[in-house]
């Protein structure tokens, strides 16, 4: 039964990943890949879960691998997304001077 | 703390990812939008950091370093660097997903045929990923090159390769927990980081933004194969919106080329045409103009449209170009940039340039809105923007880029092309526009040919 669930999930996420993702204007889609990049880092989580103390060591060492690119993806993908959106100005917001 | 709480903690993470995607849909909401999501991410850290059993030395080890290369990176990439940094982000995430199913394999080598399967897809995708966006990442920034690599048999050595994949998927699928099946998975492995490479290095430089696209959504994909591995929702959910929203951007950007994603995956569109592009395209004589001719063009109009392309990024022209923009304003000059959505190497790369010098997003146009008011605009200034703007793509049935929407520039009273030189764009083909009896060609570096216009609207 945990197979069909879990598939379940995935197409109900898939349906409202195309809904929200279509009401995207062009201006914001560097911030969206970005963005999404930082989401995509959601692989944090499993790694994290999957660093038990009674690992084998092989285990643990790839496990950490994982942990540390997922992290920079989140970290990286949240701050540089911020940072391109703080520039995201309209014209009385003081953009043009 | 219980597994059933955790759960409940990483719905809330769900649903604030989702909130966050809403509000990327107005760039008055983006921002909070992405501090929701982050939001959301540090809540499924922190409660899955508060599970049982965690061994802590590991964690700490891969956070501190992860988190120190990812704040460093965000914090000092140039913005015109941001299609290199997109990229390698999403090799990161390829890469993590290959581990964490390695990793639970190698505990866990004991799994269930569908388990296998997804670990399997995981471990592929997320190596094709990792390799394949590393070798984005190099023709991006310039350290290989960004011509379209063509070698012999490719197609055939693609297919064998993939063979060779799904073949050892089937064997390892049916005996996960032997050695065999181990030297399998292995095998799998290092076929798919060949593979990432040997698939992406066909494909030339401008259609970066369809390969960024694609491998966006690869990674998502490969998160969600993860959480089948794993069992669990949220990479479900969180990869299963990356992956929608590479998909729609790849379909964004291919409509925009009118070409088929197949087409651009296995063309090598670029060293194919670039042949005989040369020699036979539209001849004629070309009008060059100084600084001060197009001085008195610019001054006399009553609207501007600018029209950035790849030139811009390279030339790190955005700032004179908005400084321009300003003194136009002053002078009572309506100013609009129109933006086509495959100028530049990545989805909105453009956008992000203009606004990083202050230009204000309702002055960026897209290009079915501008289009159909072309007629009306006095001048328009093409900088460093070539196949988007050639209007062969709209009557020329030989060319190579015939059907392809592009920003009707020709149809304005005056357009101005700034270039480097007349050599053709990166299709290789000929611009009629150039030729064209109401364009001026204004030759020089993006940059400099900007500030002479600039110096001659403050000398006045």
């Amino acid at each position: 039964m945990e197979p069909v669930y879990l598939t379940f999930v995935f197409v109900l996420a898939i349906f409202l990943g195309f809904e929200l993702i279509s009401k995207v204007p062009s201006t914001l889609h560097t911030p969206l890949m970005s963005g999404s990049n930082a989401i995509s880092g959601i692989t944090l989580i499993g790694a994290l879960a999957s660093l038990q103390t009674d690992n084998l060591v092989f285990s643990a060492i790839l496990g950490t691998l994982a942990v540390a690119f997922a992290t920079i993806n989140v970290v990286g993908g949240y701050v540089v997304t911020n940072r391109m959106l703080e520039m995201f100005k309209k014209k009385d917001e003081g953009g043009a001077k | 703390m219980s597994p059933l709480l955790i759960n409940f903690a990483y719905v809330i993470s769900a649903a604030l990812f989702i909130f966050g995607l809403k509000m990327l849909s107005s760039p008055a909401t983006a921002r909070r939008g992405n501090l929701l999501s982050a939001l959301g991410m540090f809540i499924a850290i922190v409660f899955t950091l508060l599970a049982q059993g965690l061994d802590y030395k590991w964690v700490i080890l891969g956070m501190a370093i992860g988190g120190a290369i990812g704040a460093f990176a965000a914090l000092r990439v140039e913005m015109t660097s941001m299609p290199e940094m997109v990229a390698l982000f999403n090799g990161f995430g390829g890469i993590s997903s290959l581990l964490l199913a390695w990793a639970e394999y190698h505990q866990n080598p004991v799994m269930s045929v569908f388990i296998a399967i997804v670990a399997f897809l995981s471990a592929f995708i997320g190596g094709v990923t990792f390799t394949g966006s590393m070798v984005a990442f190099g023709k991006l920034s310039g350290k290989i090159t960004q011509k379209a690599v063509i070698f012999k048999g490719q197609h055939i050595i693609n297919a064998a390769i993939l063979a060779t994949a799904v073949g050892a998927a089937a064997l390892f699928c049916m005996n996960p927990h032997t050695g065999a099946g181990y030297a399998l998975f292995v095998l799998i492995v290092l076929v798919a980081l060949g593979f990432g490479v040997t698939s992406t290095i066909p494909i030339g430089g401008a259609d970066m933004p369809v390969v960024i696209s694609l491998l966006n959504s690869y990674s998502g994909i490969a998160a969600c194969a993860a959480g089948f591995v794993i069992s669990n929702n949220i990479l479900i959910v969180a990869g299963a919106l990356v992956g929608a929203s590479g998909m729609i951007l790849t379909n964004i950007m291919c409509k925009a080329m009118n070409r088929s994603l197949s087409n651009v995956l296995f063309s090598g569109f670029g060293t194919t045409t670039a042949g005989q592009g040369g020699g036979d395209g539209p001849q004629g004589e070309i009008r060059p103009a100084t600084a001060e001719d197009v001085f008195y063009i610019l001054e006399a109009a009553d609207s501007v449209v600018f029209v950035p392309g790849y030139g811009l990024a390279v030339a790190q022209a955005q700032h004179v170009v908005r400084e321009l923009g300003d003194l136009l304003e002053a002078n009572d000059t309506e100013v609009s940039y129109a933006i086509h959505p495959v100028a530049g190497r990545m989805p909105g790369h453009m956008n992000v340039l203009l606004a990083e010098a202050n230009v204000p997003y309702d002055q960026l146009v897209e290009m079915d809105d501008i289009n159909p008011r072309m007629d009306s605009v006095d001048v328009c200034v093409v900088i460093g923007a070539n196949d988007v703007v050639n209007p062969a793509a709209l009557d020329d049935e030989s060319s190579p880029i015939y059907g392809m929407p592009i920003i009707e520039t020709h149809r304005a009273r005056t357009v101005i092309v700034l270039k480097r030189s007349m050599n053709p764009g990166f299709a290789g083909i000929q611009n009629a526009l150039f030729f064209a009896e109401n364009a001026r060609m204004y030759f020089g570096d993006a940059k400099a040919s900007i500030q002479a216009l600039v110096a001659e609207f403050k000398s006045d």
